[in-house]
């Protein structure tokens, strides 16, 4: 049974182990006979997304934190590349900054969030920044390592060859870089959910999904907090999904790397 | 004569952790010839070979290419490693145009031309492949292809046949020979092997010491075109022997 399950298409194995997910989780709530305050059943889920869904509010939302997610993640992308690029060319700048970059990760962000909506005047601006910080340092990271581990030998053909630094730049390391960069951006996609998540739930006056999940949870609309989970699960789902499309599509090449020889 | 020349002047490098690698070496390769680099390892080979690339700038002395400072030229030479080196994210074809790339030509004006080379390497029908699915002799073919698409005066190869079996070594040994005698190139190839030295070179310069020194230059006064018979020979044994005897 589990080989003959092996060999279906991996679609129909998600959605088998989907079905089997939902089928559990109906069980405990009929076994333990949970309140639905406590613990909804998958049933009243759905009945509670087609409420939100209908009345507006679940697009509304959704669209809002989305529209903090993009942004944050490409502001995070465009300020880690070039700092990472430094880093890693230049050993004072290194040494430099490094320190704080380090020392900045041991503080929860959630303790920083709070700050950062009294320092920016915007709300949706504070909350894109909250994003931005948080994928911003694991692309850092994972820029550093990707032009680390262009081999010395490669820049040396490129200087024999008397490249630029901008062509040592375009067909050397980012080429190169980019399977541990793709890495990381797929880790910066679902951290930047997160993020967008942290700063619309330190918010006073707030909206996105953030401020829909603390409402419903003080309303003891636990049916609705399930609503907002799936929704969020989905959406870091649909951007890891887009990267690793991304990937497929850059890093072609690497399947003839594991193909056989001549 | 044929093309540009090598001029070491009394060269002394020290790398930056105070390590002097090689002192007071001066040498000078005529256009057209092909000279081999012996010695020990750890002695200063690629280090060597490395200064003519113009990848360091000597600490005493100047390496000349063509009469201009060679971190300073802007001509393009040839380099070969005992590693291919390719580019894995780019086919074979992409890899041997990535020169004439960088000297702004399309892929379509060199096409023709990079078929041609890989036709003279012998890997005709392998533009579309990429690194990983070539054998080792193969890819140091295509790196052969790359380091010549751009018909450089120097041709630079540190240990080139390093990493192939004895057998795929002496027919690119001999492939390698035909290529030359077409093209107008000088050559420099450190190799860990004498008989291959005495049996590709015009002259084969022995280093020793440390820090390195050049402490023999040899003239292989053999007829070409070589092949691989004169191994038998006893005056290729005499040469051999010869560079034997100058590796302390
Ligand atoms: N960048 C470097 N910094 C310090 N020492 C080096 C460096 N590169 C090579 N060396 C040292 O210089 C010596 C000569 O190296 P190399 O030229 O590679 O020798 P060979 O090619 O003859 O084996 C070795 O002892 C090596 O450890
Ligand atoms: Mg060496």
């Amino acid at each position: 049974m589990l080989t003959r399950l092996r060999r279906q298409p991996s679609w129909l194995t998600f959605l088998l182990s989907f079905l089997l997910l939902l089928f559990a989780w109906q069980m405990v709530v009929v076994w333990g006979n949970y309140d639905r305050f406590i613990l909804p059943g998958p049933y009243d889920v759905a009945q509670q997304f087609k409420v939100v869904w209908q009345d507006g509010r679940l697009p509304k939302h959704t669209w809002i934190t989305f529209s903090e997610v993009i942004p944050g993640l490409f502001i995070g992308i465009a300020f880690a590349t070039p700092l990472g690029y430094l880093l890693s060319k230049s050993p004072f700048v290194a040494r430099l900054v490094s320190p704080y970059l380090i020392a900045s990760q041991a503080i929860p962000i959630i303790a920083i969030a709070p700050l950062l909506t009294i320092w920016v005047r915007s709300t949706y601006w504070s909350r894109v920044l909250v994003a931005v910080i948080v994928v911003f340092f694991p692309i850092l990271i994972n820029v550093v390592a990707g032009l680390r581990s262009v081999p010395v030998e490669q820049y040396e053909l490129f200087h024999s060859l008397r490249a630029s630094r901008w062509q040592i730049f375009r067909k050397l390391e980012l080429p190169a870089a980019l399977p541990i960069l793709l890495a990381g951006l797929k880790v910066g996609a679902t951290l930047s959910v997160i993020g967008a998540l942290v700063g619309e739930f330190v918010q006073p006056k707030s909206e996105g999904l953030g401020f829909l999940l603390v409402t419903a949870r003080y309303q003891f609309k636990t049916d609705l907090v399930f609503v907002v989970i799936v929704t969020l699960g989905v959406m870091a789902l649909l951007l890891y999904g887009v990267v690793s499309l991304l990937e497929w599509w850059l890093l072609r090449w690497q399947t003839f790397a594991h193909g056989r020889k001549v | 004569m044929k093309h540009s020349f090598v001029a070491l002047k009394n060269i002394s490098h020290i790398f930056s952790n105070g390590f002097q690698v090689v002192a007071d070496v001066s040498l000078t390769i005529s256009g057209g010839e092909f000279v081999a680099l012996v010695g020990r390892s750890g002695v200063g080979k690629s280090t060597l070979l490395r200064l003519m690339a113009g990848l360091f700038v000597p600490t005493q002395g100047e390496v000349m290419l063509d009469n201009q400072p060679a971190h300073h030229t802007q001509e393009p030479v040839g380099l070969v490693f005992q590693k291919d080196n390719l580019l894995p994210w780019r086919t074979v074809q992409g890899n041997v145009h990535l020169p004439l790339e960088i000297q702004g030509q399309s892929q379509k004006s060199t096409h023709q031309r990079i078929i041609t080379l890989l036709d003279l390497v012998g890997l005709a029908g392998y533009a579309h492949h990429y690194p990983a699915q070539l054998s080792g002799g193969m890819a140091q073919r295509v790196a052969l292809a790359r380091a010549l698409v751009h018909e450089p005066s120097l041709l630079l190869l540190d240990e080139p046949f390093g990493a192939l079996d004895a057998l795929t070594r002496e027919k690119m040994g001999q492939e390698l020979l035909r290529i030359w005698q077409l093209l107008p190139v000088t050559v420099c190839m450190v190799t860990h092997s004498i008989p291959e030295a005495v049996l590709l070179a015009d002259r084969v310069l022995v280093l020793n010491g440390q820090p390195g020194t050049i402490t023999a230059d040899i003239s292989i006064d053999l007829p070409r075109p070589r092949t691989l018979e004169m191994e038998g020979t006893s005056e290729f044994y005499g040469y051999a022997a010869a560079i034997r005897a100058a590796i302390e």
